[in-house]
């Protein structure tokens, strides 16, 4: 899910005024304590982030010097500790995954992050501010995807992207629309399952209506159409009900998106997303 | 019971419910209040009332119960006789040890975790069926304040629902209103070491006691009146991963239970308490030890950690006076390297003399298990073609039919998407192939760790003669490595992710028959379940789903005939009871129980 944004900052600022760990790891730049924080990682976090913590398809590269919402030690022991409120990213222990921490645990989790973060982060390739024009511009982005409140609704708003995901994960996503869906939640941190599934319904009146899921059960379904019109349907009252992975978005070939220009948008969404 | 025993009997009643029932606001009375609960300590309230209830008896007589229940209902009260049952609604019975074997007789009592000792999760009670299911409406709804997964399936009896919640809460409410007589949270350590969530699923009756096992592994004996801690015992160190989250087992004068931690490296075992006392009366290890039988399945020290958990609720055979218990994984969950052996007896189900816990027998479901594949469902234990049988749909994704006059495997049945065996031992067990053992880099197999099932309390309804249970077709990537044992810290030898080509994981209720192992039917739910399910004698199947809907099923077809949106996710199984004549149905869903019934 795209949905970091200001909730996961105004978090950490609330979590900073209620720190109560040591400002330090005590653990710090001790072999033995990263090896142990590999283990916890591999059980506690690499479902999300990744086998060696370079970023999962729900979870950001936690290998970057740069995070997003922790920097200092006691920064990173609260978010793993408490989660990050509005993103996927849960209170440690809560899930379901791995068996949640000690704080003695958390503190080697933090001095294995620290061993595996690459101190000079590669330059980004493209241009961002040609990037912007794209996504705002030529490339139809913007018709779809939101960033900053600017932009569409019928997909996910990718103003958080560029900090959450990786480089490789973003082209992907262009290129391969289909290959996964905008990552589903796990159940754990399901609260809000969307999945931008595709979905094709007929009313009893014979009315279609196409867009993607906003959620769904057994009984009921709650679709935003193509113009962005949200329809609440219950399964019982309707002809048909036919549902696709196949993406609501276009595939993007190079022959539509040049590589370089993929680059310049890439670049556009992490100095958004970095922020 | 004579009539006039009966009254003096009721009259006591009335002065309980009196004190219980009375706002404690309008009271005036102070008291020491425990918990959230407002004026908790009502301990000295009056007697008003008194004279008046008799009238409200004969009154209910008339108006209530009688004209209004379902046949079976009607039954247990022509057995139990008219004063019984007005007793017994009150909460003033003891729950004895020949009340639990003879549960079938008072089918508007849930006693024990399944709701019998054969763990089939079936309640007879037929006023709610077919026919009238689409009209079901709330009753009631209990908030617990209690945040995570509410995994717990209530007891009822004689009117007063208990149950527990996270964090080792406990409470009882009146089953009419949902309102709560008492409520008992304990105080937790800051260092316990639950693996999945700090949950629990849930107590065990008898005598004038509930038990409760707690996630600092202490077994605690709660008055069932007031919630205070009759006997408090220590089963194990928690800093070293040991826990309670089970809903023990009264038999006899036990509590029976069995110890979490598979994921911390534990020795695991299966303990009794004198229900009285609290003193231990026996100790199973499913690790053996040097020089008893099974310890050769383990390489060298490996047995000193390794996990055997024993974490969900067994069942009991009255006939044979034998406990089936089943247990959990081998520790570290995902490395086979270093405990070299079948590793008795983990995954295993363990038919056990319910006096002394000496084993008569067991059987092992998957041998020297490297994805977590607790075998800790709930053994059924059912009765078919004259003979005498347990069915336990397994994590591993097999439906076993087991023979439980000896242990020998009948049967064994892929229910769900399985990819780790292609063939049979000369027992008929599915034995692992070569591509399932997990790499450093990762191997793809089917079921994932979660497995085809998990906890989920199933259900047998012998009408139908037909086995339900929640599964979960979803694949894992398995990755080993080598970790060493640190007493207290998680003990996976490394990890599983779901596996990304498998996405969407997919999710059902499968009506399955034991007789061929075949799906009867399937209802495909829109993400997978933690729900048990519950069967009934009105034709009808009860589970939830993740989405938080509960549904009512036709059990013959597994058409829902009725739903409701409780508004969170469902980690629980349904129970039903039936309190003044009227049939209800409770799930746990959120944080709250709910109870449904007839308009």
């Amino acid at each position: 899910m795209f949905r970091a944004g200001c909730m996961g900052l105004l978090a950490l600022a609330m979590l900073r005024i209620g720190a109560n760990a040591d400002d330090r790891n005590p653990l710090a730049g001790t072999a033995k304590a990263a090896k142990a924080g590999e283990y916890e990682f591999r059980i506690n976090c690499a479902l999300c982030h990744g086998l060696g913590a370079h970023g999962g398809g729900r979870g950001p590269d936690l290998t970057r010097a740069v995070k997003k919402h922790a920097h200092s030690d006691a920064e990173m022991f609260q978010v793993i500790s408490n989660g990050i409120p509005g993103t996927a990213m849960p209170a440690n222990g809560t899930n379901g995954q791995g068996v949640g921490m000690t704080d003695e645990e958390i503190w080697q989790i933090i001095t294995y992050l620290r061993s595996q973060e690459v101190k000079v982060p590669a330059n980004a390739k493209g241009n961002a501010a040609r990037g912007k024009d794209l996504f705002y511009g030529d490339a139809n982005c913007s018709l779809c995807h939101m960033v900053a409140g600017k932009g569409g609704r019928l997909g996910p708003d990718l103003t958080a992207v560029g900090g959450s995901r990786t480089r490789e994960a973003i082209i992907d996503s262009v290129r391969n629309p289909s290959r996964r869906l905008a990552w589903g939640l796990t159940e754990a941190t399901k609260e809000f399952p969307q999945e931008y599934e595709s979905v094709t319904v007929v009313t009893a009146d014979g009315k279609q209506i196409k867009g993607i899921t906003l959620n769904e059960d057994s009984f009921s379904v709650q679709i935003m159409d193509t113009s962005e019109q949200i329809h609440l349907l219950e399964k019982d009252n309707l002809k048909s009900f036919q549902k696709s992975r196949q993406s609501a978005m276009p595939t993007y070939g190079t022959d539509f998106l040049s590589d370089k220009d993929l680059e310049d948008i890439v670049a556009y969404l992490s100095s958004v997303g970095a922020k | 019971m004579t009539r006039g025993a009966a009254n003096q009997r009721i009259e006591r009643g009335w002065g309980r419910i009196s004190e219980g029932s009375r706002p404690p606001w309008k009271s005036g009375a102070s008291g020491p209040g425990r918990g959230d609960l407002p004026g908790a300590g009502f301990s000295h309230g009056g007697r008003r009332g008194l004279k008046a209830f008799p009238f409200a008896v004969r009154e209910a007589a008339r108006e209530g119960p009688l004209f209004h229940v379902g046949l079976r209902i009607k039954a247990a009260i022509l057995a139990t006789g008219l004063f019984g049952l007005m007793i017994s609604s009150w909460g003033q019975a003891q729950v004895t040890f020949e009340r639990l074997v003879n549960s079938a007789k008072e089918p508007q009592n849930w006693m024990t975790y399944s709701g019998d000792y054969a763990g089939k999760r079936f309640s007879a009670l037929d006023q709610i069926n077919l026919a009238n299911a689409h009209t079901m409406v709330a009753k009631w709804v209990y908030q617990t304040g209690a945040t995570g997964k509410l995994e717990t399936s209530p007891l009822e009896v004689d009117g007063i629902l208990y149950a527990s919640a996270q964090e080792d809460r406990a409470f009882a409410l009146d089953a009419r209103t949902g309102r709560p007589l008492w409520m008992y949270q304990r105080q937790l350590p800051g260092d316990i070491r639950p693996c999945c969530g700090r949950v629990n699923r849930g107590l065990a009756i008898l005598g004038d006691k509930v038990f409760l096992g707690t996630l600092d592994a202490h077994v605690i004996a709660l008055d069932a009146k007031t919630g205070n801690v009759v006997w408090d015992r220590v089963a194990a160190d928690y800093r070293t991963g040991y826990s309670f989250t089970v809903a023990p087992l009264a038999v006899k004068s036990l509590v029976v239970i069995g110890i979490s931690g598979g994921e911390y490296g534990v020795r695991g075992f299966i303990d009794a308490y004198d229900a009285a006392t609290g003193e231990r009366k026996w100790r199973f290890y499913t690790v053996p030890g040097p020089g008893q039988p099974g310890h050769e399945s383990w390489q060298g020290d490996s047995w000193k950690t390794g996990g055997a958990p024993a974490w969900n609720t067994g069942t009991y055979d009255p006939a044979t006076n034998q406990i089936f218990w089943p247990t959990g994984n081998p520790a570290p969950s995902n490395r086979g390297a270093g405990r070299a052996g079948d590793n008795l007896y983990s995954n295993s189900l363990l038919a056990l003399n319910a006096d002394t816990g000496t084993m008569n027998w067991y059987f092992q479901f998957t041998k020297h298990d490297e994805h977590d594949w607790d075998a800790t469902q709930i053994p059924v234990m059912i009765e078919a073609g004259g003979k005498h049988l347990i069915a336990q749909a397994d994590r591993n994704g097999f439906f076993y039919v087991i023979d439980r006059t000896n242990g020998k495997l009948l049967s064994a049945n892929a229910y769900g998407k399985t990819t780790w065996s292609d063939t049979k031992d000369a027992e008929g067990r599915p034995v692992a192939n070569s591509q399932s053992s997990p790499t450093l880099a990762g191997r793809t197999v089917c079921p994932g760790a979660l497995g085809t099932t998990n906890f989920m309390a199933p259900t047998y309804d012998p009408a139908t003669g037909l086995f339900y249970v929640t599964a979960r077709d979803q694949c894992d990537t398995f990755s080993t490595a080598p970790q060493p044992y640190e007493a207290g810290h998680a003990y996976y030898g490394s990890a599983y992710f779901p596996s990304e080509e498998a996405e969407p994981y997919t999710g059902f209720l499968k009506a399955i028959d034991p007789a061929t192992g075949q799906i009867k039917w399937k209802f495909e739910h829109t993400s997978p379940t933690w729900s048990g399910v519950l069967s009934t004698g009105g034709g009808l199947v009860f589970s939830g789903d993740a989405e938080g809907n509960f549904i009512a099923f036709d059990a013959a077809s597994g058409k829902p005939v009725w739903h409701f949106q409780m508004g969170g996710a469902v980690y629980a199984p349904p129970m039903a009871f039936a309190v003044d004549g009227k049939q209800h149905v409770a799930i746990a869903a959120g944080s709250a129980v709910y109870a449904f019934g007839l308009p």
